[in-house]
């Protein structure tokens, strides 16, 4: 699926201009966004001058979804058409969902799709759509205040997503127009944006209690590469936790056992996290509510009282904290610093227990809520292009072993957790019946040992086999994850090299028809802009595979490529740039994929040059003229 | 795309084919390595570019873990000369080393009653890294005598050891649950 390429329209790239990037940390209680302005970070003030915005959508029949703010207003009155915490479903299925806290407080339909959808007043919305609809509003703030359209975002995911909730993520970027640059795991971006102010080399600890999830990394900082040692958490422990617990302690207390309706319930819930946020700085919280005129809670909450509250679910985040230390293979006394992140960190008991397990102060320098938005804007700044010098390189891993169902409902790991991306592994499978000519694979994600307790991500099935007797044919299933720690599958079957087509189903996502669909859906909704801003964005693409290639042909063209080669490869370019002169999106769409194909012999030669120069051990600054990278791209 | 790339990772690491690696070279190699190949290099490169970055990583990344771990670097070597570890056929291990198994897990099945359990699952894997490091020993001799069946033994050997590894980790991680 094509993800829609933001740019200035009609216009390709001038040289050394700045391309404008954000990082977004897209969280389930509240949503921020942040770029880098004249080479320093900072988080991005929307209309009303507030630097972050409630996760929240408030849907209606009457006009448009409000986002924000405007959303949170209406939870009191209007519970079940305002959506909050929609994180917490993306990539979920039914049963995840029945089982959730969520299930209580909104109405869904549950098998209209592959996904549940929350019934509203504007019909059924999923948690990509709701997502969608932060995301759009962040990016509004972002072209509002950088005053141009973006090149893309990076977006930040609890470390610990599975590869659904990461697809779900991209998804939902995709439905609001956003190029990703990337998925960055969001205790990286929290190291991102410290490492930059001290420059520290060692193990540091991300400890991330965030509204809903909970993340705990060990980090290896060394000469400005981030690697991700282990990382564990829990993604359905949070802050929301301690209000829920709060605002139960509080109805307790007055006896009351049955609320009148939700939108109590949400006022209650308010009462209790300002009850939080007071204990944050004093001994004390006196809180009074006049629910009706029977019900009304007034008492006083003390910090040791609030403690024996939230305690169980404190614990709760140390067994985490031992299994990274475990998985990373060092001592608690490796760790040289320890990193809050999330809004919950302000809690004076997080703070004090995280310091007394780990046996230090923790690091509390940076806003723990802006933190992860800043570190991803300083990353989007360099995936843009816009930092050709930097040293910075993350190096993540997959938070979850990826495995295959085999006979008896076993998992047969294919990918460990903890294993660095990007990572390709191939496994070979063979028919085991004459003339078998097709074969399904079920991907499931997690560590335990049966199918069932974990989670299954995708059927695939492999089709096409030549028909041979059993035990023939063998096929080489490729088991490919990005740097995104998106899971891709291809199939070969050796001996006939013939390429098995794999129909994907993902468990609980979206298949790319459904997205194809939804993007139709949201396009015809729109006006003519939407078409005018496809072929202005066809067009700067168009633009940049020609810089691209043409900056490439330059320099070593006739290196790697026959006199014939080199004219058929400069026809493709010029059938493109001929395209660029009319007005069809698909016209030059199909222009760009001729050119890309047709060049791809002479992308694949040169590239292969260069790790043989670089495999020979010449002179590292030789071989980085000899590639063409994104700095390159923006320079030339 | 077929990435042209050696099949032999001590060559892409630049180090003699040997089991003894210097860590701190590889780590300098992975480094380096990876600032130039890593898909964060490629953000805004065309789709083929994008790609072939993500295979070329993919394939440092595996190479690296291959050459860190001890036991893959062994089993990758073995490989190298054409000496396949996983044959259901040949199960036979010396009668001595399956009895010392037993044992060990017979004590990692007691290890959840013991009155420290912690204490308990701590003195098996002392056991077991001395193992490990006997076989580290016995298999550089191997090797370094060209040995291959020896070296093919040790390994089997080691990956006993390995497993029932796991296995008193998961231990660990049951009880840290259960605290």
């Amino acid at each position: 699926m094509a993800l829609l390429q933001i740019s200035e329209p009609g216009q390709s790239q001038a040289p050394h201009q700045r391309r404008l990037a954000v990082g977004i940390d897209l969280g389930t209680t509240n949503s921020l966004v942040a770029s880098v302005i004249s080479g320093s970070a900072s988080v991005l003030k929307d209309a009303n001058d507030q630097w972050s915005i409630p996760s929240v959508v408030h849907y209606s029949d009457k006009h448009a979804s409000v986002i924000g703010n405007a959303a949170q207003e209406k939870a009191a009155d209007d519970p079940f058409n305002t959506i909050r915490s929609a994180k917490r479903l993306m990539g979920k299925g039914a049963d995840d969902v029945r089982e959730s806290w969520l299930a209580e407080h909104y109405q869904f339909n549950y098998d209209g799709g592959s996904i549940p959808a929350f019934k509203t007043a504007a019909g059924e919305k999923t948690a990509i759509d709701v997502s969608a609809a932060i995301l759009s509003e962040l990016r509004l703030t972002a072209e509002q205040t950088l005053g141009g359209d973006l090149v893309g975002a990076v977006i930040t995911v609890p470390a610990y997503f599975d590869d659904a909730q990461r697809q779900a993520t991209k998804d939902a970027a995709a439905l609001s127009g956003i190029h990703v640059l990337r998925l960055l795991n969001e205790p990286t971006a929290a190291a991102v944006a410290y490492g930059l102010d001290s420059g520290t080399d060692g193990v540091v600890a991300i400890y991330d209690l965030g509204g809903g999830t909970f993340d705990i990394s060990l980090l290896k900082m060394q000469r400005g590469v981030f690697e991700v040692l282990a990382t564990a958490g829990n993604t359905a422990l949070g802050g929301d936790d301690f209000d829920n617990a709060v605002a139960d302690w509080i109805q307790a207390q007055a006896g009351v056992s049955q609320l009148p309706d939700q939108g109590a319930r949400r006022q209650l819930l308010r009462l209790a996290r300002s009850v939080k946020e007071t204990l944050s700085s004093a001994m004390l919280a006196p809180y009074e509510l006049k629910l009706n005129a029977d019900i009304t809670f007034k008492g006083e909450l003390s910090v040791q009282q609030f403690n024996d509250i939230i305690e169980p679910m404190f614990k709760k985040t140390l067994a985490p904290c031992r299994q990274v230390i475990r998985d990373a293979g060092i001592a608690k006394t490796d760790v040289q610093a320890v990193v809050m992140v999330g809004g919950s960190t302000r809690v004076p008991l997080v703070r004090e227990r995280v310091s007394q397990f780990f046996d230090q102060t923790v690091l509390t320098d940076i806003d723990p809520d802006q933190v992860v938005a800043i570190g991803a804007a300083i990353q989007a700044d360099v995936l843009a292009g816009n930092k050709p010098d930097s040293e910075l390189l993350l190096l993540d891993v997959i938070p979850l072993s990826l495995g295959l169902e085999t006979m008896g409902g076993l998992v047969e790991k294919i990918i460990p957790r903890n294993t660095t991306i990007p990572i390709a592994r191939a496994q070979e499978f063979t028919t085991y019946k004459d003339g078998q000519t097709a074969m399904a694979l079920h991907v499931v994600q997690g560590e335990r040992e049966l199918v069932s307790d974990c989670r299954s991500l995708a059927n695939f099935e492999l089709r096409d086999i030549p028909a041979r007797t059993a035990g023939a044919c063998r096929i080489q299933v490729l088991f490919q994850v990005d740097a995104d720690g998106l899971l891709m599958v291809s199939a070969l079957e050796k001996e006939s090299g013939v390429l098995a087509s794999i129909d994907v189903k993902p468990s609980y996502g979206l298949s790319d028809g459904e997205i194809e669909q939804m993007l139709k859906a949201s396009i015809e909704h729109a006006s003519e802009d939407v078409r005018k801003r496809a072929l202005a964005e066809q067009k700067v693409e168009g633009s940049r595979v020609i810089e691209a290639i043409g900056s490439a042909l330059a320099a070593d063209g006739d290196q790697h490529l026959t006199a014939d080669e080199r004219s058929d490869v400069d026809a493709l370019i010029e059938n493109l740039k001929q395209s660029l002169e009319q007005d069809s999106s698909d016209a030059i769409k199909q222009a760009i994929e001729k050119l890309e194909a047709g060049s791809s012999a002479f992308v694949e030669r040169r590239m292969n040059a260069s790790v043989k120069q670089l495999m020979a051990g010449q002179e590292l600054e030789e071989l980085e003229r000899s590639l063409v990278s994104a700095d390159d791209l923006s320079d030339s | 795309m077929q990435v042209d790339f050696s099949n032999n990772y001590f060559e892409l690491f630049e180090l003699p084919v040997q089991y003894v690696v210097s860590q701190d070279h590889l780590d300098t190699r992975f480094r380096s390595l990876q600032r130039y190949l890593h898909p964060d290099k490629f953000a805004s490169a065309s789709d083929a570019e994008r790609r072939w970055s993500m295979q070329a990583a993919s394939f440092v990344n595996e190479a690296y873990q291959a050459l860190s771990k001890p036991l893959s670097r062994a089993s990758y070597l073995l490989s190298l000369h054409g000496i396949s570890l996983d044959e259901e056929t040949d199960t036979q291990m010396s009668p001595m080393f399956l009895m010392e198994q037993m044992e060990l897990r017979e004590a990692l099945g007691d290890a959840p009653d013991a009155a420290d359990p912690y204490a308990a699952l701590d003195k098996i894997s002392a056991q077991l890294n001395n193992g490990r490091r006997d076989s580290e020993s016995a298999f550089t001799s191997a090797a370094n005598n060209a040995d291959w069946t020896e070296a093919r033994t040790v390994v089997r050997q080691w990956q006993f050891l390995e497993k029932l590894n796991s296995e008193v980790q998961a231990q660990e991680a049951r009880l840290d649950d259960a605290l």
